[in-house]
């Protein structure tokens, strides 16, 4: 008999009081001919059901490798997970077969990428790419998965699907192609769904149609939601909880309303003062001086140390933990008290 | 800081067609995507006009008839008092100096075999009376240092340096010729949140230090906000706005900008189930077949009978005191509503 998900995973409820994925303490690391990557070092985080987490970071954070490690689909080697777990609903992905995996990856845990031209395939169409997910999970006909197909592009509001479905990605702009994406992403009602930049290549009345979109889904099936980004805007519009990451690590983690109004890391604090805003003409943008950190070399102590404007002796040599400030809320400073004391500009 | 006197440029009623044609051997014109569809506005010196839009809207195609790599269909764009699109030869080489351009890509827009002072240096190269052979290299050092980049790197190549001062390359060598206006197309989009305010300083930094005269374009609101002094909205090919930054932003009077800036996402979470969304439903139309009368009407929720009967001309409208193009203009502030 073929194994179902439910059959490698507790089933839907019962969750008791472990969270719906959780994150701990997660390394990831490439082996490259120039030395070792170390991409994520010891990322935790948790999300649970109607949830939506951000993770924010810039480019070489590690907040799209950790997506990729919680989906199986780093490629192994070079990459390596040397130590950490990934649990979902209380069972360690990590040491699942690849069998086993292969039905939490898209069934329970789903994910939307960042540019829908390059991740959809261009010599077929979008209806039999969404079907796909039928005929391969569900072993559908051709024609019944076809008619699910429809369905979705209804439900991601794709205009005329019926007629649409036979239509190739390259006939789609791109914030059809986007929706497409998400009618793959959830074609199998996902538990939790990763949605990586979902918006970042497009315009902002399309990223507006695209996150209200997102949201409605969530609300109609409490998916857990992770959405990674660099927009600080779209962040405060969506999430619950931020994860903030630099250098592969987590800097800052708090519900949404606390960071922005006091940010307690530099970095976080740094970011909040150098983006421009529509809604007020400001002065001269602060900006966070040097560079982000190269992985193959990461600076000793705190990452950020070489472009803080807090840094003390300790922080060159002392990596800091991740400093509880409250039951939600917790920052890898040596010296939080003192950035949340300071005023925002 | 739009300083009064003659503008450094002058666009009147700029319009570049592309034809679409259909046939191998007897090509027949079919039609043409109007990317730029009569286009009007003045720059001066010192000041910053940013130009906003979605993806299509025309944006960049203006960008390159401004500098002149691409020929406009009809209408002018006078630089100095002269027409750079009747350009032609050595006139138009000598009026290239006065405007310069700041490409969106710095990984792709710097060329990987050639060093930082080769690329920042190549326009003496063509305008060698601007420096005289001898005296490049330590223009090209001077340059280096007032965009924040060490000048002893002036041998390396583009992939030694970061995104963020690639960018720095590529705004030195539009300096070079030292040019009156700059043409920045998306200059900071491709780079990382906390490179790009360091950019953004910079840009401001040296219009202070020049009395540069930039046109801004990006679909970041908030970025134009930040930089510009007036902004103008494009829609199709067509200015639907134009107007100070606190005119636009504050007191938008077209239904597209409305829309536009209610969906900007503002990175404060604080009262944000009550915002105000307008969530525009569908496309663009294509700018090969815009619809009749206004061309916003497809997607406008004010949209009655004269709008596609009668084209609304950009001018100033009843309540307001800046150039809108809606028969039905009502100024009504998104950003702060809530």
């Amino acid at each position: 008999m073929k194994k179902t998900s439910a059959d490698v995973l507790p089933a839907e409820g019962g969750l008791g009081d472990a969270p719906l994925l959780a994150v701990d303490n997660l390394h990831v690391e490439f082996h490259t001919r120039a030395g070792v990557v170390r991409a994520v070092n010891g990322v935790s985080y948790t999300v649970g059901p109607g949830e939506t987490l951000a993770v924010l970071g810039e480019s070489g954070s590690g907040k799209s490798v950790t997506a990729q490690a919680i989906m199986g689909i780093l490629d192994m080697p070079p990459a390596v997970i040397p130590q950490g777990e990934i649990r979902f609903k209380g069972t360690d992905l990590l040491k699942l077969s690849e069998h086993d995996r292969t039905q939490v990856r898209g069934q329970r845990i789903a994910m939307i990428f960042q540019d829908a031209l390059s991740a959809l395939n261009p010599v077929f169409t979008v209806g039999w790419q969404i079907s796909e997910m039928f005929r391969v999970h569900r072993g559908m006909s051709k024609s019944d998965a076809m008619k699910k197909a429809v369905e979705l592009m209804d439900r991601v509001r794709i205009p005329a699907a019926k007629q649409r479905v036979h239509d190739y990605p390259h006939q789609f702009s791109g914030g059809m192609r986007q929706r497409i994406m998400i009618a793959m992403s959830i074609a199998l009602d996902p538990e939790v769904l990763i949605a990586d930049e979902p918006t970042t290549a497009l315009d902002v009345t399309v990223q507006a149609q695209i996150m209200e979109l997102l949201a409605e889904l969530q609300r109609e099936s409490q998916m857990g939601l992770i959405l990674i980004t660099h927009d600080l805007g779209v962040v405060a519009d969506v999430a619950d909880k931020i994860a903030v990451m630099y250098g592969g690590r987590i800097v800052e983690n708090a519900p949404v309303y606390d960071i922005y109004r006091a940010p307690a890391h530099p970095y976080t604090k740094g970011l909040l003062d150098s983006i421009p805003r529509v809604d007020q003409k400001g002065h001269e943008l602060y900006a966070i001086k040097g560079l982000p950190p190269n992985l193959l070399d990461l600076p000793t102590g705190c990452a950020f140390h070489p472009r803080c404007p807090f840094r003390q002796e300790n922080c060159v040599t002392d990596a800091p933990p991740l400093y509880e400030i409250s039951g939600t809320r917790g920052s890898a400073c040596h010296y939080w008290r003192e950035v949340l004391d300071g005023e925002r500009r | 800081m739009a300083s009064v006197g003659e503008p450094v440029l002058e666009v009147r009623d700029l319009v570049k067609h592309f034809p679409l044609n259909q046939g191998i051997l007897f090509k027949k014109q079919i039609g043409a995507i109007k990317a730029v569809d009569g286009v009007s506005f003045d720059l001066h010196k010192g000041e910053t006009l940013g130009i906003v839009g979605e993806s299509g809207c025309g944006k960049s195609t203006l960008a390159k008839v401004l500098m002149a790599l691409e020929r406009p269909t009809s209408g002018s764009v006078k630089i100095g008092g002269r027409d750079i699109a009747k350009a032609r030869g050595g006139e138009l080489k000598t009026m290239r100096r006065n405007i310069q351009m700041v490409m969106q890509d710095p990984y792709t827009s710097l060329n990987p075999r050639m060093t930082v002072g080769d690329i920042i240096g190549e326009p003496y190269e063509i305008h060698t009376e601007v420096a005289p052979k001898g005296d490049r290299r330590k223009k090209v050092q001077e340059l280096l240092d007032v965009v924040g980049l060490n000048p002893d790197h002036i041998n390396r190549y583009p992939h030694q340096f970061s995104g963020g001062q690639r960018q720095r390359i590529g705004i030195a060598r539009g300096l070079a010729l030292q040019p009156e206006i700059i043409v920045c197309d998306e200059p900071v989009s491709a780079l990382d949140v906390s490179i790009q305010a360091q950019v953004i300083n910079l840009l401001e930094r040296l219009q202070d230090e020049f009395g540069l005269a930039y046109i801004f374009i990006a679909h970041d609101l908030s970025v134009v906000r930040h930089i510009s002094d007036r902004v103008g909205v494009m829609y199709l090919g067509k200015f639907v706005e134009l107007g100070k930054d606190a005119e636009i932003y504050e007191r938008p009077a077209h239904p597209y900008t409305q829309a536009l800036l209610s969906a900007v996402p503002v990175p404060d979470p604080e009262g944000r189930e009550r915002r105000e969304r307008i969530i525009l439903q569908g496309d663009p139309p294509s700018p090969a077949n815009p619809p009749s009368g206004c061309r916003f009407r497809t997607r406008c929720w004010k949209a009655q009978e004269i709008c596609a009967q009668e084209e609304p001309l950009l001018q100033i409208r009843p309540g307001t005191a800046h150039l809108s193009a809606c028969h039905f203009a009502e100024t009504h502030d998104v950003v702060h509503a809530g």
